[in-house]
């Protein structure tokens, strides 16, 4: 460990504003970068990569992309990044907050919105704004770890799910329609009951700790 | 005469349903109270007090008398009561109270507003009034009886069916609620009651300060029995449900050590630390030792079912005793009964789910919920009959004081405790929660059972009236006004969701995106762990505790197989259905069954009517379902040229693959071909319609003749190879939908087939 700014939250009140979080939270933060990036200012895809803890994770290299992907960065740009400075990665980070006491219901509905949009992202990989049926297989081969023999299943899953999604979002439609694909607006309606505000967040050390190695 | 009685039956029978039910209750009151009271004290376990006199006398007619000096002529009837009064006397009671609720639910406007609970004990006061004004004595809710029998069944369908994901996730919080709020409520109404009794015009001096904290350990802990019966009425979202239930759950480890700790040394009279410390490594000794029983047996019977493939009636059986064993064990040693079922019945559940047979799962849920609800309205209406019977000792300072402050100390321990809590949770609690969890803290019977248990009668007769009034004001008042206030306050209450099979995909997702980014962090949190165990139940556990190749299948497949079955069933169901497996099996066998000759046997014949319903039936399903599917599928599913040819294979290994689900979930032996293909074939609508699209597409016109038994077959004219034949052809010579059709229906399907939409594929397909 070298001798980073470690009092960044301090002297950045920018990023309390930006991200929303505590100056402590955001100093922790910042420890864990430096820890990731080997006390440089950028991190790239291979630093994520060598966490050995990720390495049981099915969706690791989706993840990964998340933290590389533009529009998680509240642009209107898209693409991906080659390498992420602590501002990015912390905006990345700000999606897994959880929601406070105060928050009144219309803004715990944009923190929801926020959250489905990254989920929405991490599926769509192309960018297109809509969920292919490819891409969904995609993600549920993922979760199924599969070998060859749970790629049917994998098929047979997300026909099945696209089906539910087909029809509780376009109850009406004639047999020569087609359905292209999971809009955003479709993505909200079919994971309504998840309560993703509610479940979608980790806890964010808020007290100075000390990291022994890469954990 | 007769007529005259005629019209007043029909006069009785023209009157509104409501109303006759209210008289027919009333008769089954009087009814049972007459038999209650004349018959013996079967619910105290003594032997018969009263005998009937004829009994005795009838007795000697039994004996062959062969030497005699005239010969008794041989009883062609007799009345022999005792020989079976004792079981005779339980049914009675039981099948009493049963049609008692049954009475109730007739009477819609009554049962929406009073909780069954309050019902059923109103039914109880009834009862033991009705039997005391006939001067004898009622039965009264005995503790063994209470314990052994009646309480068991409800913790273990409630454990059985606990829902672990909000359990575990809010376990911290049910913790501190149930351990130190306990602790504190115990302590507060003791040490106040102590002061009270001080109070001259109480006349209650001899009450000592150890005795009094005897009574707070009673009178505090929250009953799960009235808090299901009560909560499950009112639907309230999961999280506040668990966190009552998990409390009410998870005290009875405190209110266990608390009970015995004060009740020996109540006749002591002084407590010294070294046993306040011995108390507090007891309480360690009973909930853990409690958890540690119950997983050993939960561990036991999930081994069991592995092997119970070839028995598959008894598999219900294995749970229940299994769990009934753990319970009694831990009662042995003085450990927690509760938690040990508990923790057996979460242990065992994954497993044994995924071992027995689909009937047999059906067969535990729906015993778990009969048991319980037997009990439970035992329970009840027995609380009111003991109460009738006293023996009561009432003190109005007494009972008023430990009423406030049984309330007082509930909402200064909830208020106290969120705050703290809070303080750890990321999700707080809001005023309108810890109001709900603060009002939704009843008492109930085990309160009364072990105010029942204690042995110095003198304060016992005090206490209990004392518990009565508590338990009669929490569960008539508090009980009855929940619901309202839950409506006030626009509490949020549970969403009625079916199973989706998107959500369990972003749910299983989500758990692997925030375990990932809680290693990205670099702290171990909450996720972290759980993947961990996550990882070793998958990798060591399940291998051992689950029989065949289902110890590998991961849970999103398992997940989705258990929705499709359910819908299946739905399916087959809600479709007239009763005869139309067996039916659709004679449609099946003769086209789908090249492949499996050995199969048309026994093929029961259907006349053509017959034939002509079920068709429509299928078709107006499939109908449905294709339009759905076609609507979204048809150009992204056609991508792969490969599957086109590889579907057929595909075909044949899903169809085994399917008997072999089949066979597995619903005790069909595997030899038993033809009702599984029936099944499968009526199930595979609504799921693999699409794979056949595939084969039909006009890209390769060749699939078409390849199959032309499956495409005959979802046109649903199986019987007719000439139809077939037809639609082979079209599918070859004529793309185009417009050809007129004598079957409406089955065109629109073999347009759909037939017609592929963009231009290219039509000239393809003609080529």
């Amino acid at each position: 460990m070298g001798a980073a700014p470690t009092r960044i939250g301090q002297q950045d009140p920018e990023l309390v504003e930006r991200t929303g979080f505590s100056p402590e939270q955001i100093n922790n933060l910042h420890k864990r970068f430096l820890q990731l990036s080997g006390n440089k200012d950028t991190i790239s895809r291979e630093n994520l990569n060598d966490i050995p803890a990720l390495a049981y994770n099915p969706i690791k290299s989706q993840i990964i992309e998340a933290f590389f992907d533009k529009r998680n960065q509240h642009d209107s740009e898209v693409g991906s990044l080659e390498e992420i400075t602590f501002q990015q990665f912390l905006m990345v980070m700000s999606h897994f907050r959880p929601p406070t006491l105060e928050m009144t219901a219309e803004e715990k509905e944009a923190m929801r919105k926020e959250k489905l949009r990254f989920l929405f992202n991490m599926h769509d990989t192309d960018g297109d704004g809509k969920i292919t049926l490819e891409e969904y297989r995609k993600v549920v081969e993922e979760l199924l770890s599969s070998g060859s023999i749970e790629q049917e299943s994998a098929k047979e899953i997300t026909d099945a799910a696209m089906l539910e999604v087909a029809s509780t979002n376009v109850p009406h439609m004639g047999p020569e329609d087609f359905y292209e694909g999971i809009t955003f607006e479709h993505f909200e309606q079919i994971l309504k009951g998840l309560e993703m505000e509610s479940r979608m967040h980790i806890r964010f050390l808020d007290t100075a700790t000390v990291h022994c190695g890469k954990s | 005469k007769p007529a005259r009685a005629w019209s007043a039956v029909r006069s009785l029978s023209a009157s509104s349903i409501s109303s006759s039910a209210a008289e027919v209750n009333l008769l089954l009151l009087v009814f049972m109270a007459v038999i209650g009271s004349a018959s013996p004290d079967a619910a105290t376990g003594a032997n018969e007090t009263l005998r009937r006199p004829s009994g005795h006398s009838l007795d000697d007619s039994h004996h062959p008398r062969n030497s005699s000096e005239h010969r008794k002529a041989f009883p062609v009837l007799a009345f022999n009561y005792e020989h079976v009064s004792k079981p005779f006397v339980i049914s009675l009671w039981i099948l009493l109270a049963l049609l008692m609720k049954l009475g109730f639910h007739l009477i819609p406007r009554v049962s929406h507003i009073v909780p069954e609970s309050c019902l059923l004990i109103f039914v109880g006061l009834l009862v033991g009034g009705i039997i005391k004004a006939m001067d004898q004595t009622p039965p009264v809710l005995d503790t063994k009886l209470f314990f052994l029998y009646l309480l068991p069944p409800i913790i273990l369908d409630a454990g059985y069916f606990l829902p672990i994901r909000p359990f575990t996730e809010n376990m911290g919080t049910i913790l501190v609620f149930a351990v130190v709020g306990t602790l504190w409520n115990a302590f507060f109404i003791g040490g106040m009651m102590f002061a009270v009794c001080q109070i001259e015009a109480a006349q209650v001096g001899h009450v000592d300060l150890l005795s009094c904290l005897l009574f707070g350990s009673i009178i505090s802990a929250v009953d799960p029995v009235a808090v299901l019966a009560v909560f499950e009425e009112i639907h309230i979202n999961e999280l506040l449900h668990i966190l009552v239930f998990g409390e009410s759950l998870l005290n009875d480890a405190v209110t266990v050590v608390l009970y015995h700790l004060f009740e020996e040394f109540a006749h002591e009279g002084t407590v010294t630390v070294g046993d306040a410390l011995l108390g507090v490594v007891s309480f360690f000794v009973v909930s853990v030792g409690g958890v540690m029983v119950g997983f050993i047996y939960g561990v036991l019977g999930a081994f069991t079912s592995r092997f119970t493939s070839h028995s598959r009636v008894i598999e219900p059986l294995f749970v229940f005793l299994y769990s009934y064993m753990a319970y009694l064990s831990a009662e042995v040693f003085h450990l927690s009964g509760i938690m040990s079922l508990i923790a057996c019945g979460v242990i065992m559940r994954p497993y044994v789910e995924a071992n027995i047979s689909h009937k047999s799962y059906t067969t535990i849920k729906y015993f778990l919920k009969m048991w319980s609800s037997v009990s439970e309205t035992l329970i009840f209406i027995f609380l009111g009959v003991s109460t009738v019977e006293g023996p009561h000792n009432w003190n109005w300072i007494f009972v008023i004081f430990t009423l406030i402050l049984c309330l007082l100390s509930r909402v200064l321990g909830v208020v106290g405790l969120t705050f703290i809590i809070n303080k750890f949770r990321i999700i707080k609690l809001t005023k309108k929660d810890q109001f709900i969890v603060a009002y939704g803290g009843l008492r109930g019977a085990i309160a009364f059972s072990l105010g029942f248990l204690l042995t110095d009668t003198e304060k016992k007769d005090m206490f209990l009236t004392a518990i009565i009034t508590v338990i009669f004001f929490t569960v008539f008042v508090q009980g009855m006004t929940i619901r309202p206030l839950v409506e006030l306050l626009a509490v949020k209450k549970k969403k009625e969701s079916k199973a989706s099979i998107n959500e369990e995909i972003h749910t299983q997702f989500l758990d692997h995106l925030l375990t990932g980014i809680e290693d990205i962090c670099g702290h171990y949190g909450h996720h972290h762990w759980k993947d961990k165990l996550n990882r070793f139940n998958r990798k060591y556990v399940k291998k051992w505790l689950i029989a065949g190749d289902r110890s590998s299948e991961p849970q999103l497949i398992s997940f989705y197989n258990k929705m499709e079955m359910k819908e299946a069933m739905m399916l087959v169901e809600s479709g007239s259905a009763a005869k139309l497996p067996s039916l659709a099996s004679a449609a099946s066998l003769q086209n789908a069954q090249q492949r499996a000759p050995p199969k048309q046997r026994a093929i029961p014949s259907i006349s053509k009517t017959r034939e002509q319903e079920i068709r429509k039936i299928l078709r107006a399903n499939l109908q449905k379902t294709r339009q759905r599917l076609r609507s979204y599928s048809r150009h992204d599913l056609f991508s792969d040229p490969f599957e086109d040819s590889m579907s057929e294979i595909r075909f044949r290994k899903q169809r085994v693959q399917m008997e072999r689900r089949m066979s597995h979930y619903l005790t069909v032996p595997a030899n038993r071909q033809e009702t599984p293909s029936a099944r499968k074939v009526w199930f595979e609508p609504e799921h693999k319609v699409y794979t056949y699209d595939e084969s039909e597409s006009p890209r390769d016109g060749a699939a078409l003749e390849t199959l032309p038994d499956t495409v005959s077959l979802l046109s649903e004219s199986p019987q007719r190879p000439g139809q077939s034949s037809r639609l082979r052809k079209r599918g070859d010579t004529e793309p185009s939908a417009n050809a007129p059709d004598s079957q409406e229906e089955p065109q629109k399907l073999s347009r759909c087939f037939s017609d592929p939409g963009p231009k290219e594929e039509e000239e393809e397909g003609e080529g």
